[in-house]
């Protein structure tokens, strides 16, 4: 990976960082004021079944996810464990893909 | 109080090598300088060890005191003594043991070579001076970070340095720091190249272990935090 | 180098990363069992009523916090006017204020 890349990584970690700050406090709000008096399953589908308001913030926060945790776990292999090169970011890749899939299928088992 | 021992762990030997005690009488402002000379003029007279000014000035007595980088004729003995009373010598980490407490600092100044640490103006003898006032907001970031003189605390300092071998360091980034900022210099683009990526400016986790050791309270964090600002706009404005 | 306030921080934050990586994937799998329609939900929303689940809700919280503080703590180094040692304390700060409420907000 050229270094044109590896800056191109640094601005996509800080950028899905900014992202995230913002949805894990919206995130974290929500559960506490949704939480209180306890849930069921039937208690929370129905009121974010058909949302699409939330569907589109979810699915934006699964993006912001599935960038910064791979990217940051990059560093970590890089350096505490030594692996690097193309098949560590290949592996990479793959984390990313499977947090986007997992992902979009609770949210669109949540929301849609 | 000269009948006073101090009990000083000396590093002897290349990478295998070991600490080895000696008893070292103890005086009123004594550094740890005067410490490693008193052992090497007085009871070994085989120790390896590096110093120049021995004021302050050079930064060739550096050292691990205590498994603290740091100037060891600017440490004062009790400064630096242990709980028990003891202090333990040993060559900066991070780079090659030659022997005893001697480094092989070449790959320190490698990187700030890779680091394009040069300054290359546009200017000859026969031209006018190219000023740049005192009050210039660039020159101010400059003179923060311009005093370095290469002594390697911060590279001895830094954890991302230990973790990657290819890590051009605080010293050389700072250093690359002060001449982008330096608007007389010409080779900015090259530089900003030269200090992007996994070897450079951004595998920095602000630890700040260099601003913290520096003992010319530099600070290459803020500089390195500068190159990616830096590193980030030139790629935005594809010159990257 | 150990033992000071930058390298406690980043240790937080590198070592609470790891931890919410490999907490997401499941997180995102027991969600996704709502598509199998709410009988499934519900089975798994009775386990998360169990003591031992809700002191492990109440560690990622802590986690988060401790994340995202650090997070906090490395953007305003490396995109605020640079005052040394006051960001990193600031944005610790704001992580054990977060961490705190939300313990105690989510009544665990």
């Amino acid at each position: 990976m050229n270094v044109k890349a590896q800056t191109g990584l640094w601005i996509a970690q800080r950028a899905s960082a900014a992202v995230l700050a913002l949805c894990v406090a919206v995130h974290l709000a929500t559960m506490v004021y949704a939480i209180r008096g306890g849930l069921s399953a039937a208690e929370i589908l129905s009121r974010t079944r058909g949302s699409a308001g939330w569907l589109a913030f979810y699915s934006v926060f699964v993006l912001a996810v599935t960038l910064h945790a791979p990217i940051g776990l990059r560093s970590v292999l890089n350096e505490w464990l030594g692996w690097r090169g193309t098949l560590c970011d290949i592996f990479l890749c793959a984390l990313a893909m499977l947090l986007a899939g997992l992902g979009m299928r609770a949210v669109l088992g949540v929301f849609l | 109080m000269g009948t006073d021992k101090l009990k000083v762990s000396v590093w002897r030997g290349g990478e295998g090598g070991a600490f080895q005690e000696f008893d070292v009488p103890r005086h009123p402002s004594q550094t740890v300088l005067d410490a490693v000379t008193y052992i090497q003029r007085a009871l070994d007279p085989t120790l390896a060890y590096r110093f120049a000014c021995r004021v302050g000035m050079c930064g060739s007595c550096a050292m691990t005191v205590n498994g603290v980088a740091r100037w060891t004729c600017r440490t004062h003995v009790d400064e630096a003594i242990s709980g028990k009373g003891e202090i333990s010598i040993a060559p900066l980490r991070n780079l090659p043991v030659i022997r005893d407490l001697v480094t092989d600092m070449r790959q320190f100044f490698d990187k700030w070579a890779r680091a394009k640490g040069r300054f290359e103006g546009k200017r000859t003898r026969s031209d006018e001076f190219e000023t740049i006032v005192p009050e210039n907001e660039n020159r101010k970031q400059i003179d923060a970070a311009i005093e370095c003189i290469g002594c390697a605390v911060c590279y001895s300092a830094c954890d991302v340095v230990s973790w990657n071998p290819d890590y051009l360091g605080p010293a050389a980034l700072n250093r690359a720091w002060t001449l982008i900022k330096d608007e007389r210099d010409t080779r900015t683009v090259e530089r900003l190249r030269a200090v992007a990526g996994d070897a450079g400016c951004h595998s920095c986790h602000t630890h700040m272990s260099c601003t913290e050791h520096c003992p010319k309270q530099i600070s290459p964090t803020a500089g390195i935090a500068g190159l990616k600002r830096e590193v980030s706009l030139a790629l935005f404005r594809g010159v990257l | 180098m150990t033992g000071h306030t930058g390298y406690w921080a980043f240790l937080a934050h590198r070592v609470s990363g790891i931890l919410l990586t490999l907490f997401l994937p499941a997180h995102f799998f027991a969600l996704g069992s709502a598509l199998e329609g709410e009988a499934a939900f519900d089975t798994f929303l009775a386990w998360t009523e169990r003591p031992l689940v809700k002191f492990a809700e109440w560690g990622i919280v802590l986690l988060l916090a401790a994340h995202l503080g650090g997070g906090l703590r490395v953007l305003a180094l490396e995109f605020l006017p640079w005052r040394n040692w006051q960001k990193g304390l600031a944005a610790l700060a704001a992580a054990m204020a977060i961490a705190v409420s939300l313990a105690f907000a989510l009544g665990l």
